[in-house]
C-alpha cells in the first residue's frame, strides 16, 4: 500500500516540481511564469476545444510508450519508438498501393493491421539481434529508427510518392472510406479508444495472464526464468513484437485519421515523447493512459505559448527534459525513510528541554 | 562514370571523411573516457548539440571563433555533469539518465538557440593540405578543419593517459571495479563525474566543429544521431582512443557518400545512402558482439555491454 503511495506521490512530485523549474526558467527570458502556468493549463485542459486537441495528441502517445512499457517489462530499453511509428505509417498507406481494398471499416481494420506487423516485425528485430547476438538493444533500436526515417523518406520522396505532392512529398491520400473520423461528432478520432484499449489490454496480459508473468519473470531476474526454463528469448520477442505493434499502430492510426497519407509530418517525435511518458508511468501500461493525456495536452499547450507570449516551440521540449531528468531523480528519494526523516525533527522538538538529567544519569 | 567523375566521387568521400568525421572523433573520444570509468553517457547526443548551439552562439556574439569553442566545450561539460551527479544519486540508472538528458540537452538547444537560425559566426579557420594539386576537388577535399589535430592530439594524449600515468589508471581501476577503486580509498563517484564531464567537454569540441565548420550554420537539425553513433563508436574501437581515430575517418567517409554521389549528379537513394553510417554500425555490432559473453576490452563495470 505504501509503495503504491510512493508510485503515484513521486512521478506527481517530480511533474509539479518539474513545472515550477520550467517557469522559473521562461522567466529568465522575462516572461511571467504565472502565465506560462495558466496558459498551459488552458491551453491543455481548459475548455472544449483544447481537450480535443490534448485528446488527439494522447492517442498516439499512449501507443508509443507502450512500445518501451512492454519490452521494458521484458528487461529490455527500447527506444526505437519513433522508427515503429514511422514504418508503420508507411505500411498503412503503401496497403493500397499493393492491394485493392474494400472501401469500409473492414480495409481500415487491415491498414491497421499493416502498420502494426512492420512496426511489430522492426522491434522485433532489436529483440532478435539482442537475444540472438549479444546486440544492446538501447543502441540498436536507435539505429534502426534513424534507417526505418531514411527509409521512409527515400520511399515517399521516390517510388511510393503522389505526383502531385509538390512542395511536399507525400503517398497518395487514403480512399475516404479508408479513413478513420472523429468520435460522436468531435474531433477526437478513434485512435484514443485504440490506444486506451491497447493500454488496457497490454495491462491485463501482464498482470493476469501466464504469459504476461512469464515476460515479467524474464525481466525481473533472468536467471530464475532460465532455471524454470521458461523460453527467454520467444518471450522478448513476443514482448518487443506487441510493443512494435502498438507504435507502428500509432504510425497508422496519425496517417488514418489525422495526415490522410504519409509524408514528413509523421516524424514529430512522438516515439520519443513515448519513452518520457513510459517512464513516467513507471513502467505500467495501465498508469500509461493519465500520464499520455497529461503530457498530449502539454503538447496542445506549446502551440498557444508560441502564439501567446512569443516562447520558441521547443519550450515544451524543456519542459519534458527537465521532467524526465526530475522523474529519475525522483527514483533516489523512493529508498528514504521517510517516517524517520518526518518523525526525527518532530520528536526532537517535542521533547521537553527542561526534563532535569540527574534522575536518569545516577547508576 | 569518366575517371574524373571517379577522382571527385573519391576525393568527396575522402574529404567527407575528414570534414564529417571530426565530430565522430571528438564524441567517440568523450564516450571512451566516460567508459573507461564505468559509465555510459547516451546523453552525448544531447551535448552535442547543446555544444553546437553554445559555440555557434559565442562565436556569433563574441566575434572571436575561438571562444565559441570554448563555450561549447564548457556547455557540454556542464551538461555531462548533470549526467554524472544524477547517475551519483542511489538507484539512477545511467542509461535512462542519458535518454533524459538527450531530450533536455535537444530542447535547450533549441529554446536558447531560436534566435541563432539566421545569422553567420565566424568559422574556424580551415588548413589546406591540398595545395600541391590542382584539382578542384581534391583541393576542397583537403580543407582539414583546425580542430582536427587537436582532436588527434587529445587522442593521443588519452591512450598516453590510460597506459601511462597515475589519473589513467584510477579512471581504468574504476571502469573494471568500483569495489576495488573504493576498497583503496577513492572515490567512486568522483572520478566518475570527473571523467564524465571531461568527456562531456571533449564532445562539446565535436558540436562547435559542426557549428562553425561544417555544416557551419545553427539549425535544429544539427546532428542526426552522432553521438548516439559514438556509443557504438566506441565499441567499434574497442575502447582504444587510438582506434578511435580510425573508426571516426571510417565513419565520416560512410556518412559522406551520399552528398559525394550527389555532388557527381547521381541523386538517387540520397536518403538511402545517408543511412549507411548507421547500417554501418548495426554491421559492425552484429559482428562483433558475441551473445553471453563481454566484448573484449570492454570495462568491467559498463552496464550496456554485457
Amino acid at each position: 500500500m505504501r509503495e503504491t503511495l510512493k508510485d503515484i506521490l513521486l512521478p506527481v512530485l517530480a511533474i509539479a516540481t518539474a513545472l515550477l523549474l520550467f517557469g522559473g526558467f521562461v522567466s529568465l527570458s522575462g516572461v511571467n511564469p504565472v502565465e506560462v502556468w495558466v496558459i498551459l493549463f488552458k491551453g491543455a485542459f481548459g475548455d472544449w476545444f483544447s481537450w480535443q486537441n490534448t485528446l488527439q495528441r494522447a492517442a498516439p502517445l499512449m501507443l508509443t510508450a507502450l512500445c518501451v512499457v512492454v519490452p521494458a517489462r521484458a528487461g529490455l530499453v527500447v527506444i526505437g519508438g519513433e522508427g515503429a511509428l514511422v514504418l508503420g505509417g508507411l505500411a498503412c498507406a503503401a496497403l493500397p498501393y499493393a492491394l485493392p481494398l474494400p472501401d469500409n471499416s473492414l480495409g481500415t481494420a487491415l491498414v491497421f493491421a499493416a502498420g502494426a506487423c512492420a512496426g511489430a516485425l522492426w522491434i522485433a528485430l532489436v529483440g532478435a539481434l539482442r537475444q540472438y547476438r549479444g546486440i544492446n538493444e538501447t543502441i540498436s533500436s536507435l539505429l534502426l529508427a534513424y534507417i526505418a526515417i531514411g527509409l521512409f523518406k527515400h520511399l515517399v520522396e521516390g517510388p511510393l510518392r503522389d505526383p502531385a505532392s509538390l512542395n511536399k512529398p507525400s503517398t497518395y491520400a487514403l480512399n475516404e472510406g479508408l479513413r478513420v473520423g472523429g468520435m460522436a461528432g468531435s474531433d477526437i478520432h478513434w485512435g484514443l479508444l485504440l490506444g486506451v484499449l491497447a493500454c488496457l489490454a497490454c495491462g491485463l496480459w501482464l498482470r493476469q495472464t501466464a504469459s504476461g508473468f512469464a515476460v515479467r519473470v524474464v525481466g525481473g531476474n533472468a536467471r530464475t526464468a532460465q532455471l524454470v526454463g521458461l523460453p527467454a528469448s520467444k518471450l522478448v520477442l513476443v514482448a518487443c513484437a506487441v510493443g512494435g505493434a502498438c507504435a507502428g499502430l500509432a504510425g497508422a492510426v496519425e496517417v488514418a485519421a489525422v495526415h490522410t497519407n504519409a509524408n514528413a509530418s509523421l516524424i514529430t517525435g512522438y516515439g520519443y515523447a513515448g519513452i518520457l511518458v513510459a517512464f513516467i508511468a513507471r513502467q505500467n501500461a495501465f498508469a500509461v493512459i493519465p500520464v499520455a493525456i497529461l503530457f498530449g495536452g502539454f503538447g496542445a499547450a506549446g502551440s498557444l505559448l508560441q502564439r501567446r507570449l512569443g516562447l520558441p516551440d521547443a519550450s515544451v521540449q524543456v519542459l519534458q527534459g527537465i521532467a524526465f531528468v526530475l522523474i529519475l531523480a525522483s527514483e533516489a528519494l523512493r529508498g528514504l525513510d521517510w517516517k524517520q526523516l518526518l518523525l526525527t525533527p518532530l520528536l526532537r522538538w517535542r521533547r521537553p528541554p527542561d526534563v532535569a538529567p540527574d534522575k536518569e544519569i545516577h547508576l | 562514370m569518366t575517371a574524373d567523375m571517379w577522382l571527385s566521387l573519391l576525393a568527396g568521400i575522402g574529404g567527407g571523411a575528414l570534414r564529417v568525421g571530426v565530430p565522430y572523433l571528438f564524441v567517440s573520444l568523450g564516450e571512451c573516457l566516460t567508459e573507461k570509468s564505468g559509465r555510459i553517457n547516451l546523453g552525448l547526443e544531447g551535448v552535442l548539440v547543446l555544444a553546437a548551439m553554445a559555440a555557434f552562439g559565442g562565436a556569433y556574439l563574441s566575434g572571436n571563433v575561438w571562444l565559441g569553442v570554448l563555450a561549447g566545450a564548457v556547455a557540454g561539460g556542464l551538461l555531462a555533469a548533470l549526467h554524472g551527479l544524477l547517475c551519483a544519486l542511489p538507484r539512477v540508472n545511467d542509461v535512462a539518465t542519458g535518454i533524459a538528458l538527450m531530450l533536455l540537452g535537444t530542447g535547450l538547444a533549441f529554446y536558447l538557440g531560436k534566435p541563432l537560425m539566421q545569422p553567420q559566426a565566424p568559422q574556424i579557420p580551415a588548413i589546406e593540405l591540398g595545395n600541391w594539386s590542382d584539382n578542384a576537388a581534391l583541393r576542397a577535399a583537403l580543407q582539414i578543419n583546425a580542430l582536427l589535430p587537436i582532436g588527434i592530439a587529445i587522442a593521443v594524449l588519452l591512450w598516453w593517459a590510460f597506459g601511462r600515468t597515475r589519473w589513467g589508471l584510477l579512471v581504468r581501476l574504476t571502469g573494471d571495479s568500483a569495489h576495488a577503486a573504493r576498497a583503496l580509498g577513492y572515490s567512486v563517484n568522483g572520478i566518475r563525474l570527473m571523467a564524465t564531464t571531461l568527456g562531456g567537454m571533449v564532445a562539446g569540441l565535436g558540436g562547435a566543429s559542426l557549428t562553425l565548420f561544417y555544416p557551419g550554420s545553427w539549425n535544429e537539425g544539427i546532428s542526426s544521431g552522432q553521438g548516439l553513433i559514438a556509443v557504438a563508436l566506441v565499441i567499434f574501437a574497442r575502447w582504444s582512443p587510438l582506434r578511435c581515430i580510425g573508426a571516426a575517418a571510417l565513419f565520416g567517409g560512410a556518412g559522406a557518400i551520399g552528398p559525394a554521389l550527389q555532388s557527381v549528379g547521381i541523386s538517387w537513394g540520397y536518403h538511402l545512402f545517408n543511412t549507411v553510417p548507421y547500417v554501418l554500425t548495426l554491421l559492425i555490432l552484429v559482428l562483433t558482439c558475441k551473445p553471453g559473453s563481454v566484448a573484449v576490452g570492454s570495462p568491467g563495470e559498463l552496464s550496456a555491454t554485457r
